[in-house]
């Protein structure tokens, strides 16, 4: 195009020109930026992933895996996985409903329920974790009274799943909320008037509309539900080999100055959150059609 | 059926949408409510349809009181304004649709509803489709699966919001043609809802003039043309 724009300017007896599209950069800009991109992706994500893996394998991989296999490494993934598996249902169910009332009915107060949504966002994990102790420790009314009955939450995995169910409360909503917002209500109620129940209505069309918004979010959930540090420190115990999740592990063992074993761990926490990512991926390229028609329409 | 509308109000929040409307719609006929937005016309349709519910009033169906009956209960087939197809379903699936919703003992057969679908594709004249996806479909093809959809349900009336609105001219006119034959054939009682006066006049057999909540005039085209009731449907309907 821009080459037959040229050639008519020649022709017609003008100096030919190169033009540029009005929103294009000049080359030495956009290399510049291009670099200045390149450069941020490496230092900041790239190289540190890169350093884990490295210090892992520092003493060979035989080293690496010895040092994942042993009891207390083997309970603190086991852990992790247990306490991501009860956090993701939990708040995609509660992510699903949150995003349903706010986004299909009209009530008073609807602004301040998104703001509790956001709430632990803003709050520090730390703080979280320690609004747990207050509410659930033993010198506390209900947590006296629940481990007096031999079920106990702070120090053990109850505290655990209570202080990740909080910190990644948002994320499921967050990602529907938008989506749902403006895909409406019509789909519902042309569904209501065709004589479905409003059970029939959620699993055949509200659902499959948000499906895509849900798996985000609950990846999402996923990868911030195994790498919380903050808020499950506070309320674990971090009592070896049963309190202790992959993240505090990595800590105790950083402190203790077993850095292959350390890096170990973390090569493993990494390796699940690009699990996660690896399976988003595939799903958006396998359904990319679909994907495109749903945003189409 | 015939549709019995007797003094229905309904404000939301502070504002009035309908003030004491009646109405009384013979059966097997297709009808216009014809006003300017913010007329009240499209809370009459939802109203009618179960979708909103009135604060006061009653709606007869056949002389029985259908006031507080569930929309599913209604079988109203509803045609939206912006079509409201299932995106993620293919036209057959959404056609099917309200008779897969039926409670088991009423459901048809697979192949009967197959059988259904297909002579449904053929009545709106898009035999072809039934495998493709909303967004693959023109406006003008989507109203019609909407329309198809709506009447697969076998409905006691056809509700439809704005059918015309998206459409461009050329396929405005084909659609009206298509709507009229297909309420001819059906013999449903059929209520429209528009802005658009020549779309009313040359569709309906009887036209609702609405603004503000109000209805301004009930009469025949003819009729509304030749002796508008008030200055307001002289300015509405002549303009």
């Amino acid at each position: 195009m821009s080459d037959m724009i040229t050639d008519t300017i020649a022709q017609t007896g003008a100096r030919p020109r190169k033009f540029r599209a009005a929103t294009a950069e000049s080359t030495p800009v956009r290399l510049a930026l291009t670099l200045l991109a390149l450069a941020g992706v490496g230092v900041l994500v790239v190289a540190p992933l890169a350093t884990v893996f490295a210090e892992a394998l520092a003493q060979g991989w035989a080293a690496a895996i010895t040092s994942l296999g042993n009891h207390d490494a083997q309970s603190a993934i086991r852990l992790t996985l247990w306490v991501t598996a009860i956090a993701l249902p939990l708040n995609a169910a509660f992510g699903i409903a949150a995003a349903w009332l706010i986004t299909k009915f009209d009530f008073r107060g609807k602004a301040l329920l998104i703001t509790l949504i956001d709430l632990p966002f803003s709050v520090s994990p730390v703080v979280a974790g320690l609004c747990i102790v207050l509410l659930f420790g033993a010198n506390s009314l209900v947590g006296g009274w629940l481990v007096a009955h031999g079920f106990p939450i702070v120090f053990a995995i109850p505290g655990i799943v209570l202080a990740t169910v909080f910190v990644t409360f948002p994320f499921v909503a967050r990602e529907l909320i938008p989506v749902m917002i403006e895909q409406g209500r019509a789909e519902e109620e042309a569904a209501l008037t065709l004589g479905a129940s409003g059970w029939r209505v959620f699993w055949t069309v509200t659902l499959p509309n948000i499906r895509w918004a849900l798996l985000y979010g609950a990846l999402l959930c996923t990868a911030r539900a195994m790498g919380e540090f903050g808020a499950v420190a506070v309320v674990s115990g971090k009592i070896r080999g049963q309190t202790a999740t992959m993240p505090i592990t990595i800590e105790m063992l950083y402190n203790e100055y077993l850095s292959v074993a350390a890096f170990s761990m973390a090569a493993a926490l990494t390796a699940l959150a690009l699990v996660t990512l690896i399976l988003k991926t595939t799903l958006e390229l396998r359904h990319a059609g679909q994907l495109a028609a749903n945003r189409r329409h | 059926m015939h549709i019995q509308i007797d003094e229905i109000a309904k404000s939301f929040g502070s504002s009035a949408a309908l003030h004491g409307v009646s109405l009384s719609i013979p059966s097997g006929a297709l009808i216009a409510l014809l006003g300017p937005s913010g007329s009240g016309k499209t809370t009459l349709l939802r109203i009618l349809g179960g979708l909103e519910f009135p604060a006061s009033g009653r709606v007869l169906f056949d002389g029985q009181d259908a006031t507080g009956m569930s929309v599913q209960e209604r079988r109203a087939g509803f045609v939206f304004q912006s079509y409201a197809l299932f995106r993620h379903m293919t036209v057959f699936d959404n056609i099917a649709y309200g008779l897969r919703a039926r409670p088991r003992g009423k459901r048809p057969e697979k192949a009967e509803i197959a059988r259904r679908v297909t002579k449904l594709l053929e009545l709106i004249q898009l035999p072809d489709i039934g495998g493709r996806y909303p967004s693959q479909l023109s406006g003008g093809q989507r109203q019609r699966v909407a329309l198809a959809r709506a009447l697969a349900i076998e409905p006691r009336m056809l509700l439809l919001d704005e059918p015309f609105g998206a459409l461009d001219a050329k396929v405005r006119k084909e659609l009206r043609q298509g709507l009229r034959e297909i309420h001819d054939e059906t013999g449903l009682t059929t209520i429209f809802v528009t802005h658009d006066q020549d779309e009313a006049m040359e569709l309906a057999d009887l036209v609702v003039v609405m603004s503000m909540g109000k209805i301004e005039q009930i009469g025949r085209p003819q009729d509304i043309r030749a002796r508008p009731a008030t200055e307001f449907v002289r300015e509405f309907v002549c303009a």
